[in-house]
């Protein structure tokens, strides 16, 4: 696959060597002399210096043939326009953004752009992953049915313990799919199973109920 | 009108006084506060610091109520941005902005955005003034 990424910074950079690896024909676009040199001396000649957003460097970089365009500057009106260019332009079939400020997720989706990664957003959900005493972590997102695979532990105070899940008052739109308990094998709940402390419960829920879910099993 | 404008820069500011002087309600938006010098003494409208490609901003700067919206910042493509929220994220009726690029702005064009460029008017304008005092 023919591949555009607009931005040499170290994403642009390192996965531009993954694509590479991989064996697909890369052409990075960056408007930096010096970040260009960079990917010359390790990577070979698959940087071009020039703006990304500009219909004359997207049509030297052959737009036209790229299967995927990749825009991941660390502005993100830059990363719009670049995949806007390049979609009504040059027909590319796949425009990829990368979005800084999370804000921008939904806005960025309507005006057409194929996909989206919020950095932020990523790096939130997994510094949460490490924070032991946050009793709700982000699994999915499934965007389209705005619906989130969440996990939630039942901390130590929590007042759902020692009650069974039909005692609970959980949103009619969560479903409580995997019990993991600690030492035994992962099950499927069934509304007579009591909760215990350490529990982590694989639940999936609309994204609006997903605070009261939490409140319902984690509060105290 | 209800008119919001991005960008307190020379074409902002003065834009913003012309409509405030003919009675408009005018909105002026910009990163910096120091831009907003240039407003007149006396200007009726209101001066806000935030960014013009944030939503939150843009409705705190009531474009959810405007008439019309500009956008005039130095940079071609937060014009298209915050236009183009202006335009489909709320919906205002009449959204105008700035595009240096010219080739650019035929793209927007062709997006729906109304679009100008200095650029080619500016040019365009030399030459003409080029050949008639010749």
């Amino acid at each position: 696959m023919y591949i555009i990424i607009v931005g040499g910074g170290s994403v642009g950079f390192y996965l531009c060597k993954e694509l590479l690896n991989e064996g697909h024909e890369v052409l990075v676009i960056e408007k930096d002399a010096r970040e260009c040199e960079c990917f010359g001396e390790e990577l070979g000649s698959v940087c071009i210096r020039g703006d990304g957003c500009e219909t004359a460097t997207l049509a030297e970089a052959g737009a036209s043939r790229a299967d995927i365009f990749i825009a991941t500057t660390n502005e993100d009106e830059d990363n719009l326009v670049a995949c806007q260019v390049a979609k009504h332009k040059f027909d590319v079939p796949r425009t990829i953004a990368q979005i800084n400020n999370p804000k921008n997720e939904a806005i960025f989706r309507r005006l057409g752009i194929d996909c989206l990664v919020s950095v932020t957003t990523l790096i939130l959900e997994h510094i949460e992953e490490e924070i032991p005493t946050h009793s709700l972590i982000h699994l999915l997102t499934l965007r389209d049915e705005e619906m989130e695979i969440v996990e939630v532990r039942i901390p130590q105070g929590s007042a759902a313990i020692g009650k069974s899940i039909k005692e609970l008052k959980l949103p009619p739109d969560s479903i409580l799919s995997l019990v993991i308990r600690n030492g035994q094998r992962p099950q499927v709940p069934s509304m007579d199973t009591v909760l215990e402390v350490g529990d982590r419960f694989i639940a999936l829920t609309a994204t609006e109920s997903e605070e009261t879910l939490r409140l319902a099993l984690a509060g105290s | 009108m209800n008119v919001v404008i991005v960008g307190c820069g020379r074409v902002g500011a003065q834009l913003a006084s012309l409509l405030d002087a003919e009675g408009h309600d005018v909105t002026v938006l910009d990163v910096d506060s120091y831009s907003f010098r240039r407003l007149p003494v006396g200007f009726g409208g209101t001066a806000l610091v935030g960014d013009g490609t944030d939503e939150d901003t843009l409705k705190k700067a009531g474009v959810e109520g405007a008439d019309a919206f500009v956008a005039v910042t130095q940079g071609d493509n937060r014009n298209v941005m915050s236009a183009q929220i202006a335009k489909h994220a709320f919906g205002v009726s009449r959204v105008l902005c700035r595009i240096y690029d010219p080739l650019r702005k035929d793209l927007y064009e062709t997006l729906g955005l109304e679009a100008i460029s200095p650029t080619a008017i500016f040019a365009q304008l030399l030459k003409e003034k080029l050949m008639t005092s010749s």
